[in-house]
């Protein structure tokens, strides 16, 4: 992205965290594209935040470790940020602004695409009804994933959440149709090591021919991370909606962008809002996670799937709480279930899918399928109440009917909840594993589905 | 004299420009060379700050900014129902049709079609004396609604000179003359009004009848007055937008705007997908024939969604003043205090709690006050009312925050929605310990008047054996259930009953989203039926157990989505049905006995 046009400025005037500011400028515009060039002839990127008469406070991307005031040179390039895409961006591995990993050459562009995108005009939308079957049968059966959904993991440190995101990677598919998912990657702040769990299972399964990598890792530097969401997401939507491919963005981790958020806006000294972060931070975010979704009258579509991890478990923290606002429900992990050995260690009563309801029923999947799952988890959470009565009065205080639901809550976390990283189960059978599940229960306690589906499907004795 | 200055400073939404000293506070701006619309917001010598309503990405000091000589408005005529809009009124449709599917900028459009012929029916005539606000005549907007062209609120009215006959006019064309002392003014189907200010009226009313939501939990429990004031505040995945949606589909008002804040683009979408198809279930025509949309989706500029508040709560008052019931549902107003919030912060004013800058709580008192029961100006006389219902997304699901708090005290209905219902999946998740009507005692009468006399008194029994369970739960807690009396299992049982049955409603079951008046009474009276003979079985020595094994249960709580409300008549089997079941167990308990 070397560019030789653009004016040059040699006067900085301060450096601080992230942040440059330089005086005497006669021309720069809001959010353009600076390449910055220290003494030795490095040259590093960044973007102006605010401009005035003769100053402009510019945001560099790869820090200012090593910057001077004198010698440094500001070249302002008369555009905003731009990713070059064409097909050729498939099976490579880029950095995380954008810039080839992978010791190849740059691909040719098709075109040059503004990074920050433009909000989705809500008229054009197609409102998402595609079920995604993924295999795992907590999310197909009470956590559906639908075409163009936005659906987050909320994790905590060393919990599965990369494994999780792989299997849906490798497994996602529309049932009755041949298209593939494209998979978009985009490690924020990642270790080497979850980074490359990612690419090789992809690897493994053949996707990776049809995947496109962003890696920012842990030891690259912080502020790169405010863009690589955005660049990963500018090709998603390029993938989407000019080559009508059906793709699958996994950006991870959310919160290490939220980080590097906070640190541009304590930079620039402005009033805080929760725990630090600026304000802006649901815009901000939102700016990221609403770059999913269909458009009337184009084939392809964006779904997506951030990764975040909660500082402390604490699903309150303003990160998870903004993004929980913001997304169509989320997979949350729990760490109970995780100690237990369960995986996916998903805590279904946490956990929401908003959509879930237009992608499933009659027609689409099968006309019990709302009813299993809101009855599923109305009883795992009566199952999770009796439990906790049990430890204090003990079985014996229980009724009848509770004694029923403690079985039924066991049998949910081995025989439908649990399952093998690589196992991937059809819908019919995760159904039919849910009804396993709520046939322990008398069938009187079936409140939520209606009376023929009972007739139809219910296993215990009547 | 119109102001001409430049931009000296730009961030983000927020732009200075000098040279600005003739400008007005309010005023509207075009900004830069592809004439962004913004809004001046200080001024401090010749030097205006100006939020810009657009994305400011390219901006550079030197350009133009212009001022307009006029404040933020609206324009308000035939064609507004069934639009879609963003925060300062531009049709969305019309913006894809110049743009494509993503939103671009400084586009000129017309918020209704000016060329749309309708046909005007006269119901003034030469000669006349109007007042501001006087129904000069109707078309009729959609197969729904009757449009009232009005003498605007802020027209000095007079003698009618000149009026148009009955025919087919597009809104721009005159269709009266006016004269008063002298002065002459031309009146066309539409005018423009200030969002900022409210729209007068002659007198307040005082809320008396009861919006019907269709929502047991709403209409029974916690109930809204037309012209009230409700905030639904939740945590997410509570289903504050679920409830907002359900309010704006089955309010039984003649107008709907759905303000779309901050929040999901897929959401407006599901309005917009939804709401052609669904029917109004009083009137048989689509929903869309009365819904209004204002879209500001959480990845549109942040001004805008400051200013789309005000764009519906204005939109809302015309058809007020036109003498119908309007609802206006807004989701989410936090995303609006966030916004209030951004553009604070880039002002550098003092923040007060958590960054809000200090006078929320004083634009949230204006925004509420807007709802209203009232006499609307001119004639003939006729009263209308804007119902308020204002969502809140607290963060951390904490009601202490700023937004809810300051919300609270301008509102009459609260609605708390609890993250841990929201977790059974007890749906909507308004928790009925938290919440509150402050408008029960005024529609009861409508209730008794309208529905049953009874009524009262069945919702404060059903409503204490709720109150009862969360005293008793505490013991549970602590001893087990099997620690209690069967008297008091019992109210275990039967709130057990009262929330499966009455309070959970499934928004997506085609029977079960819309629940009558008639059917929600009849429900509650078999609940609290259930519960007398259910007492009274237990005094004559039966069993509680056997009581528990009755399969009326599971029907009684399924009736909600296996009846529908054109066979409620139908619980009137269920009723006896349940008298002899009880007569069954006291007869086989008689045996046992023997």
């Amino acid at each position: 992205m070397s560019e030789t046009v653009g004016i040059e400025y040699t006067k900085v005037a301060e450096i601080k965290g992230p942040l440059m500011v330089i005086d005497d400028i006669t021309k720069a515009s809001f959010d353009e594209l600076v390449e910055i060039e220290s003494a030795d002839g490095e040259r590093r990127l960044g973007k102006v935040l605010e401009v005035g008469f003769g100053k402009a406070v510019v945001q560099v991307f790869e820090g200012t470790t090593g910057l001077a005031i004198s010698g440094t040179k500001a070249k302002f390039l008369g555009k905003t940020m731009t990713m070059p895409v064409s097909q050729e961006l498939l099976g490579r591995v880029f950095d995380g602004l954008g810039r080839p990993n992978d010791s190849l050459p740059e691909p040719v562009a098709d075109r040059f695409i503004d990074v920050n995108g433009e909000p989705m005009n809500p008229e054009r939308r197609e409102y998402p009804t595609s079920f995604i079957q993924t295999g795992v049968s907590v999310i197909d059966g009470m956590l559906t994933l639908v075409r163009g959904q936005k659906l987050p993991i909320f994790s905590g440190s060393g919990m599965p959440h990369n494994i999780l995101a792989a299997q849906i990677a490798r497994q996602a598919t529309v049932v009755g149709t041949k298209e593939d998912f494209a998979v978009v990657f985009a490690a924020i702040g990642v270790q080497y090591s979850e980074a490359q769990y990612f690419k090789r299972s992809l690897e493994e399964s053949g996707a990776l021919r049809r995947s496109v990598l962003f890696l920012n890792l842990a030891d690259d530097p912080a502020i790169e991370r405010i863009i690589t969401p955005r660049v990963a997401l500018t090709v998603a939507e390029y993938l989407a909606f000019d080559l009508g491919m059906h793709v699958l963005a996994i950006l991870t981790d959310m919160t290490n962008y939220a980080e590097a958020l906070r640190e541009i806006s304590a930079a620039r000294e402005e009033v805080p809002g929760r725990k630090g972060y600026p304000g802006y931070l649901y815009t901000d975010l939102a700016n990221n996670y609403e770059r999913a979704g269909r458009i009337k009258g184009k084939n392809g579509s964006v779904t997506q799937v951030p990764i975040l991890s909660m500082p402390a478990d604490d699903i309150t923290h303003p990160i998870p709480d903004l993004t929980g606002y913001i997304t169509e429900g989320q997979i949350v992990l729990g760490r109970d279930l995780f100690r237990k050995g369960i995986y996916p260690s998903v805590n279904v009563l946490m956990s929401l899918s908003r959509l879930m309801k237009d992608g499933v029923g009659e027609g689409k999947t099968r006309a019990d399928h709302m009813e299993v799952g809101n009855q599923l988890y109305d009883a795992y959470s009566r199952a999770q109440e009796v439990r906790a009565l049990a430890e204090i009065v003990g079985k014996a205080g229980l009724t009848g009917v509770d004694l029923k639901y403690l079985e039924a809550g066991d049998l949910f976390e081995s025989h439908f909840l649990k399952q093998n990283h690589d196992e991937n189960r059809t819908l019919e059978e995760t159904m039919s594993r849910a009804w396993d599940v709520l046939s322990s229960l008398p069938e009187g306690e079936l409140t939520k589905i209606k009376e023929k589906n009972v007739r139809q499907y219910y296993k215990g004795k009547p | 004299m119109v102001a001409r200055g430049s931009i000296v400073w730009v961030s983000g939404p927020a732009v200075k420009a000098d040279g600005m000293s003739t400008t007005k506070m309010y005023e509207t701006v075009e900004v830069g060379e592809s004439k962004l619309i913004g809004e001046v917001i200080r001024l401090t010598g010749d030097v205006g700050f100006v939020q810009v309503y657009e994305s400011t990405s390219g901006l550079k000091p030197g350009e133009p900014v212009v001022g307009t000589g006029q404040p933020l408005s609206v324009l308000l005529g035939p064609g507004v129902i069934g639009k879609i809009y963003d925060g300062i009124q531009r049709p969305l449709v019309e913006m894809a049709q110049k743009t494509g599917d993503f939103i671009g900028r400084g586009i000129a459009t017309t918020p209704v079609d000016m060329k749309k012929k309708y046909k005007f029916v006269p119901q003034a005539k030469k000669g006349d004396t109007v007042q501001p606000g006087s129904i000069l005549g109707t078309v009729q907007e959609t197969p729904l609604l009757t449009h009232s062209i009005l003498v605007p609120p802020n027209h000095r009215g007079g003698t009618i000179r000149d009026m148009a006959s009955e025919g087919d006019y597009d809104v721009n064309q005159v269709i009266a003359n006016t004269e008063r002392s002298g002065y002459k003014t031309e009146l066309s189907m539409y005018h423009r009004w200030p969002v900022r200010k409210p729209r007068p009226y002659a007198e307040r009313y005082d809320p008396s009848v009861p919006l019907i939501t269709g929502q047991r939990i709403i209409d029974t429990y916690f109930p809204i007055a037309k012209g009230g004031t409700g905030a639904i505040p939740g945590g997410f995945g509570t289903g504050k937008t679920v409830t907002l949606h359900q309010i704006a589909k089955w309010a039984d008002s003649k107008v709907v705007v759905y303000i779309g804040c901050g929040e999901r683009g897929n959401e407006m979408t599901e309005v917009l997908v939804e709401f052609p198809h669904l029917i109004d279930p009083r009137s048989g025509r689509p929903l869309m024939e009365r819904t209004v949309l204002v879209a500001n989706t959480s990845n549109m500029p942040v001004a805008a969604r400051e200013a789309s508040i005000y764009t519906g709560v204005t939109i809302a008052e015309y058809y007020r003043d036109m003498g119908f019931d309007v609802v206006l549902v807004a989701d989410s107003t936090s995303r609006w205090a966030e916004a209030l919030r951004e553009m604070s912060g880039r002002l550098e004013e003092m923040p007060a709690e958590e960054g809000y800058p200090s006078y929320l709580a004083s634009r949230l008192a204006e925004f509420y006050e807007r709802a209203g029961r009232v006499r609307a100006l001119g004639s003939p006389e006729r009263a209308g009312s804007v119902t308020i219902v204002g969502a809140v997304s607290p963060s951390g699901a904490d009601f202490t925050e700023p937004v809810t708090t300051h919300t609270i005290r301008f509102i009459k209905t609260f609605w708390a929605l609890d993250t841990r219902l929201a977790y059974s999946r007890h749906y909507p998740s308004i928790n009925w310990m938290q919440s509150y009507s402050g408008y029960l005692e005024d529609v009861s009468k409508w209730w008794k008047q309208n529905v049953s006399a009874d009524w009262y008194e069945l919702r404060a029994q059903s409503y204490e054996i709720l109150q009862r369970e969360d005293t008793l739960k505490e013991i549970v807690r602590l001893l087990g259930p099997e620690a209690l009396p069967d008297e008091e299992k019992l109210i275990l049982e039967l709130a057990r009953m009262i929330k499966i049955g009455i309070l959970q409603q499934n928004s997506f079951d085609n029977v079960d989203t819309y629940c009558s008046p008639e059917k929600q009474l009849k429900l509650v009276r078999l609940m609290i039926k259930f519960y007398k003979e259910s007492q009274k079985a237990l005094r004559e020595g039966i069993p509680l157990a056997d009581i528990r094994a009755m399969p009326i249960i599971t029907t009684l709580l399924k009736a909600k989505f296996e009846i529908p409300d054109d066979q409620v008549s139908k619980l009137d089997d269920l009723d006896n049905r349940l008298s002899e079941e009880f007569r069954g167990i006291s007869r086989e308990e008689a045996k046992v006995v023997v």
